[in-house]
């Protein structure tokens, strides 16, 4: 309900569809998502944290696809192949500010859950706080460059992928140090 | 009571046939001194039909009189033009004409619009009864349910509709875009109407010959420029259509990169419909610019064309059902039994699902 504001596109469900399959799938498969005993007690700071800067994933997953559906419309156009779903997709401004939008939204919860991520009374690893900023950084060159017009929307496009494949990784890398440590 | 149809279109005669024949206010008059009791008139630039219902036999020579514009009497030729249809035959042509499948681009929607004011003319003049009621809601729901159920009126079939698409995609709203028309041509003219009738504007005009130019500025009212400023224009302008004589590339990447630079990624989509080609192939790797020559605007036009033509047999199915239905009503409105629906149970549960 949150993010749908920031979107409001045809199709953007087909395109989740694939993405959320594919998470599921993985959840899954791998053992990152085994029960366990919470290793630290419960408190509003954390719960505030782990719920906002589980929004701000989503809100990346769907700048990411957003982007697929940019890149796909953006192919077509360019080597003239036009196939079916072409006629469905939204068009390249608008899927681009839904980009931009989804990507401002996400970044600003992210920080949020970051700041809060201090705010939580058992001391957190290091390398979990340094992962999650690489990650805050990454988002923030994105948002920076467009924002000086560094980069072309297309290249915005490809770097919404990259990025949160990137986060999901580390976010993965972040539970594996937090089991660890 | 029978049902009628006969008309001419762009099939069976030439312009120059089609237009001594027209249907107005008159042509009912006539038509209803001949005995037809109900009468609606669909009248194109592609065709003129009349649809009616009579309970006795009418000769095609007083329906050919009818229609006449002069009002002379048919001669061979002009009856040779014509088609006659009764009944089912009537209805299935009916079905085919609101849906776009006997249009000369096919699967077109406005034949739909024509219609629909057809019949609402002639209900309002009191010349459609019961039954061409039933005829034409009926053509309606049918041509509403091709649309929907098929892609027969799926993408651009022609040159400016693609233009006009591909523009749509690029830049989303086309008002307040701007278009240097570069050379003049009927293509290119074309095309910059189609893009005008989707709200584009800023019209502008480039021509060796700047007469060339200010006469197509006045007709579209746009304004004309030098030739020699088209490039500077390329810094403000979204679309280029593109369509001189040069025998040489006008526009190449060494050219266009450093406009580009001044125009903070808005994109740039140019037509290039000239031949020998204006613009190099390899403009089109650059970044924000999308360009299409007129091989690829008529291979997208032509591929469009060919879906809907592999469209037209589910098309035809769905109307093989409803006139197979429509008779059956034809057959109880002439025993004189009141149907019980318009709408028996195997098509009226898939037009209920599809108006859903």
């Amino acid at each position: 309900m949150l993010i749908g504001t920031a979107y409001r596109l045809s199709l953007m469900g087909a395109f989740t569809a694939p993405l959320v399959f594919l998470l599921q799938i993985t959840a899954l498969i791998l053992p990152i998502d085994t029960p366990r005993t919470s290793e630290v007690s419960p408190n509003s700071w954390l719960e505030f944290h782990a719920s906002i800067s589980i929004i701000a994933y989503g809100a990346f997953a769907l700048a990411c696809v957003a982007g697929a559906m940019y890149l796909v419309q953006e192919r077509q156009l360019k080597t003239h192949q036009l196939r079916s779903i072409f006629y469905h997709l939204p068009p390249l401004p608008n899927l681009f500010s839904a980009m931009t939008r989804l990507l401002w939204f996400g970044f600003i919860l992210y920080s949020a859950g970051l700041i809060s991520g201090f705010f939580v009374s058992e001391p957190l690893p290091w390398t979990k706080i340094a992962l999650a900023i690489v990650i805050w950084v990454l988002y923030g060159a994105i948002l920076q460059s467009r924002y000086l017009r560094w980069v072309a929307p297309r290249r915005v496009a490809t770097l919404c992928m990259v990025a949160f494949a990137v986060a999901l990784s580390l976010l993965w890398s972040i539970e594996f140090v937090g089991h660890r440590v | 009571m029978n049902l009628l149809c006969f008309g001419l279109n762009h099939r069976t005669a030439p312009i120059e046939a089609r237009e001594r024949f027209v249907g107005h206010a008159r042509t009912e008059a006539l038509l209803r001194d001949l005995g037809c009791h109900e009468v609606l008139l669909l009248t194109t630039c592609n065709r003129v039909e009349i649809y009616a219902a009579a309970d006795r036999s009418i000769l095609s020579e007083d329906l050919v009189h009818s229609l006449r514009v002069d009002g002379g009497s048919s001669s061979k030729e002009d009856l040779a033009a014509f088609y006659r249809m009764d009944n089912a035959d009537c209805a299935r042509h009916l079905f085919r004409v609101a849906s776009g499948l006997d249009s000369m681009v096919v699967g077109e929607t406005e034949i739909l619009g024509q219609a629909k004011r057809a019949y609402e003319g002639a209900r309002a003049s009191g010349s459609a009864g019961r039954l061409l009621h039933r005829l034409c809601q009926r053509a309606f729901r049918v041509a509403k349910q091709v649309r929907s159920k098929t892609q027969v009126t799926r993408g651009p079939v022609s040159v400016g509709s693609v233009a006009v698409d591909l523009a749509g995609k690029i830049f989303g709203d086309l008002r307040g875009r701007k278009v240097l028309v570069l050379g003049a041509g009927e293509t290119s003219e074309k095309t910059l109407r189609a893009l005008a009738s989707r709200g584009v504007s800023d019209l502008r005009m480039s021509n060796r010959t700047s007469a060339r130019a200010e006469e197509l500025a006045d007709q579209m009212e746009g304004i004309a420029v030098p030739f020699a400023t088209w490039l500077e224009q390329c810094r403000e302008i979204d679309i280029l259509i593109s369509s001189t004589a040069a025998e040489t590339h006008l526009l190449t990447p060494r050219l266009l990169v450093p406009v580009l630079r001044d125009r903070a990624d808005r994109p740039l989509f140019i037509i290039d419909i000239a031949v020998p080609r204006d613009v190099a192939p390899e403009v089109n790797e650059l970044d924000g610019v999308y360009l299409y020559d007129i091989d690829s605007l008529q291979e997208i036009a032509g591929e469009s064309l060919e879906l809907r033509r592999q469209q037209l047999v589910v098309a035809e199915a769905i109307i093989d059902e409803h006139v197979a239905d429509f008779q059956k009503y034809l057959l109880l409105a002439d025993t004189g039994t009141r149907p019980i629906s318009d709408c028996p149970t195997s098509v009226s549960g898939t037009l209920r699902t599809s108006e859903s």
